[in-house]
C-alpha cells in the first residue's frame, strides 16, 4: 500500500507536516520532527528512484483519475534524480540548522519558520514529480511564495528588500510561465506534459505556439536566474539566514533548470527547439556571458555570501552550456553539474553559515587570519573552492570535463576557451578569500573566536566530503545522468 | 467609525446575512458555482466587516490570534488527511470514491471535507492578514 503511493507521500509527507509545526510551537519539537520529515522524504525519493532504475519510468494517477485528465505524476530517471538531490541536501541541511536557525531568527518565529522550510521543499518536490504543466505552476506558487518569507526572515533589514525584489521578479516569472502554459493548453486542450509532447508537433508552425514558448523560455529564466535576468539572486542569497541561502542555493535554482530541461526536450522537443529556434546559440551566448561576467563580478565582492552568489550564477551558465549543445554529451554535463554544484555551493555557503555564526559577518575584512581560528571551517571551504575551479579529483573537473568534451565534440572552441577562463576567474575568488584566511596576521584586538560547533561542521563535512568522494567514484552521478540525458534526447517528440 | 449609529446598525444588520451566504455559497458548491476559497472569503469578509465597524479589539475576542493560527493549519491537514484516508482505503491519494460505500456517497463526502478544509483555512487567513495590518502600531 505505501510502496504504490509513493510518489503521492515524496510531495504529501512536507505538505502534511508543515501545518503540524505550525500547530506543534515547540522549538526543539518542531526541529526534530522536520528533520524526521527531511529524512522520510530522502527515504522516499531513493525507493523510488531504484525502483525507476530497475523498472523504468512510474506512473501515479492523482485521486485515480486517469492520466491526460487527471493530475499525473511521472518518475522518470531525469527527475527521480533530482528528486533524490533536493531530498538529500533538505536532510543535510536540517541537522545544521538547529543551531544556526537559534542565532538567525527570533525565538517565537522558529515554528514558523520550520513551517515555511516544510512548505518550500513540497513546492520544490512538487514541480520536480508533476507530469502536469499546470500543476508545475501551482508547485512553482507554493515553492517561491514559502521562499520569499524565509528569505525576508534575515536578520539584516536589507533582507526585506531582498525578498520583496524577488517577489517581483519571481511573479513576473510565474506569470509569464502560466501565461506559456495557456497558450499551449488552448492550442493543444491538455495540460499533461507527455500528452503535450505528442499533440504539438502538429501545431508548433503557430504563432501562438512561438509565442507560448517565448513566455515559457523567459519566465522559467526568471526562475534560474538565467544571465540577464539574474539581478534578483544575488540579495535574495546575501541577505537571507544562512539555512535558507544553502537550501535555496543547493536546490531552487537546479528545480528551475530541471523545468527548462523538461519543456525543451520532453515538451517542445529537440527539433523545434534547437534546429527551427536558434534557442542552442542562444543558451551558449547567454551561457558563456554569465560564466564570464558573473565571475568577473564575483571577483570585486567583499561579502563573501554575495561573492558566493554571484558564483552561482556562473556555474548556472555551465548547465546552460551544457543543455545548449544539445548532444548527449552536452547534456550529460549539464544534468552532472546540476548535482555537483548542487553540494559544492552547499557546502562552500555552510561554510559561511559556520562563519557568520561565530563572527556574526561575512564581509571579507573580518575574515583576516580566520583559517587558523576556525581550521576545519576553512579547510572546508578550500576543498568546495577547489571544486568551483574544477581541480582534477573535486566534482567540479568532471562536469567541466564533460562539458568541455561536448563542446570539443560540436566543435564550439570558443566555448572551450570560455569554459577555462572561467575557471580562472574562479581561481581568483576563491584565492581572494583563501588570501585573507589563511595568509593575513589575526588582529591582536579582536576577540577569540573557535571552531564552529559540530552540529554544523559535521554536515558541511559530509556535503564536502561528497565533492571530493564524487569527483573520484564517478560511476554513479555520471551514470545516471548519462541515462537521464539518452532518456531525454531518444524520447523527445 | 466605532460612534457612528447609522454604520452600527447596519452592520449589525448585514453581518448576520453575510455569514449565513457564506454558509450557502459553501454548501451549494456542490452543485453550482462557489466552495471553499470563496465562501471562505465572503465569511472572513464579514468578520473584517465587524472589526472596521466595532474595532479590532473586540473582533480579536472572538477570534484570537491563536485560533486563526490553529484554523489556518487545521483546513489544510484536514484536506490532506482525507487525501491519505483514500490511501489508507486501498486506493490512491485524494480518492474520494473508496470513502464511502458507494462511489457517488463517496465524492459527496469527499469534496465536502475538502472544501471545509479550504474554508477553514481562507477565511482564518483572510482574518490574519487583516488583523496583522490593522493591529500594527504606527
Amino acid at each position: 500500500m505505501i510502496l504504490a503511493n509513493l510518489p503521492a507521500l515524496q510531495v504529501v509527507i512536507p505538505l502534511i507536516a508543515a501545518p503540524l509545526c505550525v500547530l506543534i510551537r515547540h522549538r526543539a519539537i518542531v526541529w526534530g520532527f522536520t528533520l524526521l520529515v527531511c529524512w522520510s522524504t530522502l527515504v522516499v525519493a531513493g525507493l523510488l528512484l531504484s525502483q525507476v532504475l530497475t523498472t523504468g519510468p512510474l506512473s501515479y494517477a492523482l485521486g485515480d483519475w486517469a492520466a491526460p485528465w487527471g493530475i499525473e505524476y511521472r518518475v522518470d530517471v531525469l527527475n527521480g534524480f533530482l528528486l533524490l538531490i533536493v531530498s538529500s541536501i533538505s536532510a543535510i541541511v536540517m541537522p545544521f540548522a538547529r543551531e544556526s536557525v537559534t542565532k538567525d531568527i527570533p525565538e517565537n518565529q522558529i515554528p514558523l519558520f520550520y513551517a515555511a522550510f516544510l512548505l518550500c521543499l513540497t513546492g520544490l518536490l512538487g514541480i520536480v514529480i508533476t507530469g502536469d504543466a499546470f500543476n508545475l505552476f501551482v508547485f512553482l506558487e507554493i515553492s517561491s511564495l514559502s521562499s520569499y518569507v524565509l528569505i525576508s526572515l534575515g536578520k539584516d533589514r536589507r533582507a526585506l528588500t531582498a525578498a520583496y525584489q524577488y517577489l517581483i521578479m519571481g511573479s513576473i516569472g510565474a506569470t509569464f510561465f502560466v501565461i506559456g502554459v495557456g497558450l499551449l493548453y488552448m492550442m493543444t486542450g491538455t495540460l499533461n506534459m507527455a500528452d503535450l509532447g505528442a499533440r504539438l508537433p502538429k501545431v508548433l508552425h503557430t504563432r501562438t505556439v512561438l509565442a507560448a514558448f517565448g513566455f515559457l523560455t523567459v519566465g522559467i529564466g526568471l526562475k534560474l536566474a538565467m544571465f540577464p535576468l539574474h539581478l534578483w539572486l544575488p540579495n535574495a542569497y546575501t541577505y537571507a539566514p544562512s539555512v535558507v541561502t544553502v537550501f535555496l542555493a543547493a536546490t531552487a535554482t537546479k528545480v528551475a533548470v530541471y523545468v527548462f530541461v523538461r519543456f525543451f526536450f520532453t515538451i517542445f522537443g529537440v527539433p523545434f527547439v534547437f534546429e527551427t529556434l536558434p534557442v542552442g546559440t542562444i543558451l551558449l551566448t547567454l551561457g558563456l556571458a554569465g560564466v564570464l561576467g558573473a565571475s568577473t563580478v564575483a571577483i570585486f565582492q567583499t561579502n563573501v555570501k554575495r561573492l558566493l552568489a554571484y558564483s552561482s550564477v556562473a556555474q548556472i551558465g555551465y548547465m546552460l552550456l551544457g543543455i545548449g549543445m544539445a548532444s548527449v554529451t552536452g547534456l550529460t554535463a549539464g544534468i552532472l553539474h546540476l548535482f555537483n554544484h548542487a553540494i559544492m555551493k552547499g557546502g562552500l555557503f555552510m561554510v559561511m553559515g559556520c562563519v557568520m555564526y561565530q563572527i556574526g559577518s561575512v564581509n571579507i575584512q573580518q575574515l583576516n587570519g580566520i583559517g587558523k581560528r576556525m581550521p576545519w571551517t576553512m579547510a572546508a571551504f578550500v576543498v568546495g573552492g577547489l571544486g568551483l575551479i574544477g581541480v582534477p579529483l573535486t566534482v567540479g573537473f568532471m562536469s567541466k570535463w564533460y562539458l568541455v568534451l561536448g563542446a570539443i565534440e560540436k566543435g564550439y572552441w570558443l566555448v572551450v576557451a570560455g569554459i577555462l577562463l572561467g575557471s580562472l576567474l574562479a581561481l581568483v575568488y576563491i584565492w581572494r578569500v583563501v588570501e585573507v584566511a589563511y595568509f593575513r596576521p589575526t588582529p591582536q584586538e579582536s576577540p577569540s573566536v573557535q571552531e564552529a560547533p559540530l552540529s554544523m561542521l559535521i554536515p558541511t563535512w559530509i556535503l564536502i566530503g561528497t565533492t571530493l568522494y564524487f569527483g573520484v567514484e564517478t560511476s554513479l552521478t555520471i551514470g545516471t545522468a548519462d541515462q537521464a540525458a539518452r532518456f531525454l534526447m531518444e524520447r523527445s517528440p | 467609525m466605532t460612534h457612528n449609529p447609522v454604520l452600527r446598525v447596519m452592520a449589525k444588520l448585514m453581518i448576520p446575512f453575510i455569514l449565513l451566504f457564506a454558509l450557502y455559497v459553501q454548501f451549494h458548491g456542490d452543485f453550482g458555482p462557489g466552495g471553499g476559497f470563496q465562501a471562505g472569503v465572503i465569511f472572513g469578509a464579514g468578520l473584517i466587516l465587524y472589526g472596521l465597524v466595532f474595532g479590532v479589539e473586540t473582533a480579536l475576542k472572538v477570534f484570537s490570534p491563536t485560533i486563526l493560527r490553529i484554523g489556518i493549519a487545521v483546513g489544510v491537514l484536514l484536506y490532506a488527511t482525507v487525501g491519505l484516508a483514500g490511501i489508507a482505503l486501498n486506493g490512491k491519494y485524494l480518492n474520494y470514491n473508496v470513502l464511502a460505500h458507494d462511489p457517488v456517497h463517496g465524492q459527496h463526502l469527499g469534496i465536502l471535507l475538502v472544501e471545509l478544509g479550504v474554508f477553514i483555512t481562507v477565511a482564518s487567513v483572510m482574518m490574519t492578514i487583516f488583523f496583522a495590518f490593522a493591529g500594527r502600531k504606527s
